[in-house]
């Protein structure tokens, strides 16, 4: 890992604490998921199982942003 | 019979015109007068969406123009842009665009002017020349469907058709539209199927444009000509020898007269099979062809005009290029 120091991810300091680096941990990132079985939406935080939780299926999608796409109709 | 193509039962003979100068004895130069007492045009059928009509003694070249003319250079109106705000259908934006194109719209193209292509892009499109359809359908469950495998009783909206694209009137669009909105002449197209959850999103921009720049401009579904079948009784068939020749046609085509005598009663409706050069017995005793210059048109429209609207437009066309060629500086 030293040999490529471009490539060295962001160590987080241990000396400062988790809310003054901004960190939060109960907080969900925002991130739209949409279950494939039941098509019900929610946010998962980080160490979340994948899982809906409405129905508990294990398949889920990340829900598609509402930004307009243009297509040629050819 | 310089006029007729003869079919034989392997080939088919003297098939090119010759009535022009210079090719047999006699004055065939063309003369607008000679041509206005000899040409016909004879309506067999018209409807909305249908027309059936013959041209009469025309040339081979021109008749082919107007049907070329009404398949790709008769303008009509067909979504060209689209923009997706959200699709989490199956089916990819991609190709929901190009479905959504190539649906049929009810629009006058003379309501519309031309989009001009070197304007920026976002400038181009206006009140003028563009027609915005919006598609806005989201799928749910049916609460109060009954226990069924029916998905069209299941959910709601799970089927997407094309009338559900709904027409946006931009500004003058409001008036000039009041009497004729825009929507797809067959409702029923169907885009796409959903499911619960899933949601089609976007709107659509519809231009002016003609068929050789893509097929979803042209007014017509098809515009073809055949010519008119000829049939020639050389030596009377009787008994039952016409009978069999009656059934060498397609039903209509030959009967049988109170002498037991086969003749020709409607030419028209023959398929030109030629299934009665097959047989020996008739051998020398008919002989089949095709008029040159009698061509039976069938048109049919996409539903935004009227096929006699399209053959109009496609003779004006026609007429546009001719004086645009004699407007040419070719001979300077």
């Amino acid at each position: 890992m030293a040999s490529s120091p471009q490539r060295e991810a962001f160590q987080v300091p241990a000396s400062i604490s988790a809310a003054a680096i901004g960190q939060v941990t109960t907080k969900s990132l925002g991130v739209k998921y949409n279950c494939a079985q039941c098509a019900a939406s929610f946010s998962l935080g980080k160490n979340d199982a994948i899982r809906c939780k409405e129905c508990g299926h294990r398949v889920i999608y990340k829900a598609r942003t509402r930004r307009m796409v243009q297509f040629e109709a050819r | 019979m310089s006029n007729l193509v003869g079919i034989e039962y392997n080939r088919v003979t003297n098939v090119t015109s010759t009535d022009f100068p210079g090719h047999q004895p006699g004055d065939h130069s063309w003369d607008i007068e000679k041509f206005k007492d000899s040409f016909d045009i004879n309506i067999t059928n018209i409807s909305d969406g249908v027309a059936t009509f013959d041209l009469i003694h025309i040339d081979t070249s021109i008749a082919n123009a107007f049907r070329r003319i009404m398949i790709a250079e008769v303008p009509s109106v067909a979504a060209e842009t689209v923009y997706v705000f959200m699709n989490t259908s199956f089916i990819q934006d991609e190709v929901l665009a190009q479905r959504i194109g190539l649906i049929p719209l009810k629009v006058d193209p003379d309501q519309l002017s031309w989009v001009d292509k070197t304007i920026d892009e976002n400038d181009r499109y206006t009140e003028d020349n563009t027609i915005v359809l919006s598609l806005n359908v989201s799928c749910s469950k049916n609460s109060n469907s009954k226990s069924s495998n029916d998905p069209k009783e299941m959910y709601k909206n799970s089927h997407v058709y094309a009338k559900d694209l709904k027409f946006e009137p931009q500004g003058i669009q409001q008036e000039k539209f009041k009497d004729s909105p825009v929507v797809p002449t067959n409702p029923d197209i169907l885009l796409a199927k959903l499911r619960p959850g899933q949601e089609i999103s976007l709107r659509a921009h519809c231009i002016l444009g003609i068929g050789s720049d893509h097929a979803k401009f042209s007014p017509v579904a098809t515009a073809s000509y055949r010519l008119l079948p000829v049939i020639n009784i050389k030596e009377p068939i009787t008994g039952e020898l016409a009978k069999k020749f009656k059934k060498c046609f397609p039903p209509g085509v030959i009967d049988i007269n109170s002498k037991g005598e086969a003749y020709v009663k409607d030419a028209r409706k023959d398929t030109v099979s030629r299934e009665v050069l097959r047989h020996s017995e008739f051998d020398g005793k008919v002989s089949l062809g095709r008029q040159r210059d009698y061509f039976i048109f069938n048109v049919e429209s996409t539903g935004a005009m009227s096929p006699e609207e399209i053959f109009f437009k496609s003779v004006r066309v026609l007429k546009n290029k001719a004086e645009y060629l004699r407007a040419c500086p070719i001979n300077q």
